[in-house]
This record gives C-alpha cells, structure tokens and sequence, in this order.
C-alpha cells in the first residue's frame, strides 16, 4: 500500500516526453496507442490519468471519455467510454475499451534502443445493431492485441527533440470496433501498421503526424486513419491537443475529415 | 479552400520531417559555424562555469534534492562538473574526477531524482540564457552517464 501525500503528483519524467492518450484510453498519440505510458510516473511512482477528446467529422462526432492508471513506468490500466453520434440516423454507437499495456524494455528518452511495450485492448458494443445490419460477423465485442516501439532522438532535428512510433496491431475491429468485428470480406485477425513522428518545438510545443492502418473486414471501403497534431503542454498535469484528421470513408460516407479536440489531465 | 490548406499543411509537416535540416540549415548555418561543437557553441568555459553555478542554486533551493549535497565538498563537484561538462561537450579539457558509479555509490539514487535533477540542469541551462536547441545537444551528451548513477 502507498500513501498519497496531500500535492501527491506523479513528476518524474521529463515534461514533454510522456506522450498522450489516445482515442482507445491508451497512452500514445491521438489515434495510435504508443509503447509510453500515460502520465509522469517514473519507476517508484504511480500517475492517475484523465482525457476528454472530441472528433467533428463531416457525418459524425467522437466523442471519448477515458481514464488510466500507470503503474511504476511499467503497467497502464485504462478504460475509455466512447460515444460515436449518427446524426443521420438519429442513433449513437457506444463502445467501452478496457485497455492493458506493459513495457516490456527501454527508456523512450535514455536507453540507446527504442522503448518497447506490448498491449491489448478488450473491446465492448454496448448495442451491435448497426454492426450487424452492415454485416459484422461481431456485434458484441472483440479484441486487439499490439506491440509498439517510441523513441525520443535529443537535439537531432537542428536542436529539436524528435519522437517517432512504430506500433503493429492485430485486429478484426471495424472502425476501431464500432462496427462490429470481422465481416463479409475478412473473418480473421490481421496485423495493421501505425506510425507516429513529431517534433518537440519547446518543452512545452510538440507538432506531429500519425497513421493508421485499418482493414476492410465489412466491404464498405473503410480506410486508413491520418492526422496532424498540435500538442500544447503547460505542466505535467495538463495537455491540450488539436488535430487535423482525415478518416477516410466511415459506413458509407466519404471523405470524412474534421478536428480534434483533446483535453488531458494527469496526476 | 480547404483541400489547398490541407496540401499546404501536409508539405510543411513533410518538409519538416524530411527535409527538416536543410529547413532549420539556413539558422544553423547563420548562426556562424555549424561544425563547432557544443562547447563552442555553447561559448566556452565562462558559459558552463554559468550553468554550473547555477545548478549547484538550483540543488540549494531544492529540498528533495539538496540533501544528497548536503555533506558533499561543493568547491571539488564545482570543479568536477565543470571539467566534466567541457569534456562531454568537446571542449579543452580532461576530466579528473572520479567515475560517475563512485560517485553515486551507495546513494540509492531513484529514476524519479534523476529525472529531477535533469530539470534542475535545464533550469540552470535556461537562467544561463542557452538555447533551447543547444539544451537538448548538451542533454544528448550526459545521458549515457544516467545508467551508472541511478540504482547504485
């Protein structure tokens, strides 16, 4: 048992270097889970971590609500609740992530070699009816299971710090699970490669990119997810991140592109 | 209107990543000689006997810190760090101290105070008025002392 003292903060990363949460509750970026671990922990440590994120697309709105634990820089415990709103059809899709991540080796800022955690993310429809009505072989939950490597370079970019991320998933989910899981076109896992890299402006500016490999289990043409990203890190309690996202084709609907909205609290 | 903002963010984000040296080159280059290392550019002794004076601050007005100073002879780790960080960044100089595992023998020093102590450094750096660039070069340096110092 540990005892919290009164201004109990989790510090003992440098600022800038803990990453985020992503739209799963993972930490990572905004749409790829990272190898780092949410929140400022360090190896006696342990940080509580809340983010609210908001996706306006074209035809639809995500909206994500999420919470985790990380535990001595070496298991996160996350949950994230996300509400995904149909306009059209006056419907909303409601999914919960149960997410687990461990690091397996590496410091993402000083060891020589990238550090390297694997995940898995449960993954629960609360209504399938829509995944069922577009073919989802799944209408209730599935799971993904992911292996990711990050690495913060010191000074390589004229100065700047650089951070990059490989992450391979293997899924069935449709748009992350929203859909169902597998379909008509595709029952089985397949491995989809995510990436990241950003630049630290300051300790306090990060500016990045990110993809999304996705799989096209139902036939509807869903596409890979990518984005830009803005990060604005005052303290080691609170971020904010802006994004430019582009997530393709959603059930249907083309081109379905929007902003990112993201507010991270982190003890 | 938008599909033109979007291009225009895309190739920046690009030239950054991709051509992001030649980007920041023009700075780099501008600011004289981009071949000189980190002491140089850092502006030699004065600069780092700034910045180490300015640490040892730091570690005084920092209680979870200042305690592993506090029986330390601060003349010598004045003159240890300073020889130390002229040598990692290139300069003149030859360090004459002991390792970074006798020093930090049997201190028990954590992951978290280690980290801390960064910040204390990059404090020092900044009040030394240090770019944040050339922070993160003279970071890049010490890191590889950080296996030997913690946990031992």
């Amino acid at each position: 048992m540990f005892i919290l003292p009164a201004a109990y903060c989790a510090d003992g990363k440098l600022i800038g270097t803990a990453g985020l949460m992503q739209v799963e509750g993972a930490g990572g970026g905004g749409i790829v889970p990272w190898a780092t671990l949410a929140g400022y922990d360090s190896q006696d440590e342990v940080s509580f971590n809340a983010v609210s994120t908001r996706v306006e697309l074209d035809d639809y709105r995500l909206s994500v609500l999420a919470a985790s634990i990380s535990i001595y820089d070496r298991l996160e415990i996350s949950i994230a609740q996300q509400l995904f709103d149909v306009p059209s059809l006056s419907t909303q899709i409601e999914q919960q992530v149960v997410g687990l991540k461990y690091r397996l080796f590496g410091d993402v800022v000083y060891s020589n070699y990238p550090q390297v955690s694997v995940g898995w993310q449960h993954k629960t429809l609360k209504d399938g009816a829509i995944a069922s009505a577009l073919g989802a072989e799944d209408n209730q939950s599935g799971n993904d299971i992911y292996v990711a490597a990050t690495k913060v370079h010191l000074g390589v970019l004229a100065g700047f710090n650089a951070v990059w991320n490989v992450t391979a998933r293997a899924t069935k989910a449709n748009q992350m699970g929203l859909l169902g899981f597998g379909g008509d076109n595709n029952t089985s896992y397949q491995i989809m490669l995510e990436g990241s890299a950003g630049i630290l402006l300051s300790r306090h500016i990060a500016l990045g990119v990110e993809f999304r490999q996705k799989p096209n289990n139902l036939g509807l043409g869903e596409e890979h997810w990518r984005d830009l990203f803005v990060s604005y890190i005052p303290s080691k309690s609170f971020s904010m991140t802006l994004a430019w996202t582009d997530l393709g084709s959603i059930a249907g609907a083309p081109d379905q592109k929007g902003f990112y909205l993201s507010l991270q609290g982190s003890l | 209107m938008h599909y033109q903002l979007r291009l225009l963010m895309i190739i920046g984000i690009i030239s950054i990543f991709l051509g992001g040296c030649s980007l920041f080159a023009t700075s780099s280059a501008s600011s004289s000689n981009s071949s000189a290392s980190i002491y140089e550019q850092l502006g030699g002794a004065n600069k780092i006997e700034e910045i180490v004076d300015n640490f040892i601050t730091e570690i005084e007005f920092n209680p979870e810190i200042f305690p592993y100073f506090e029986k330390s002879d601060v003349s010598r780790f004045r003159e240890k760090l300073i020889e130390h960080l002229c040598m990692l960044s290139n300069g003149p100089c030859e360090y004459t101290g002991d390792t970074m595992v006798q020093v930090h023998g049997g201190m028990g020093i954590t992951e978290r105070e280690f980290n801390l102590t960064v910040d204390l450094f990059i404090n020092a750096m900044t009040k030394a008025n240090v770019s944040h660039s050339l922070q993160n070069k003279v970071i890049a340096t010490m890191t590889h002392t950080r296996e030997d110092i913690i946990y031992q």
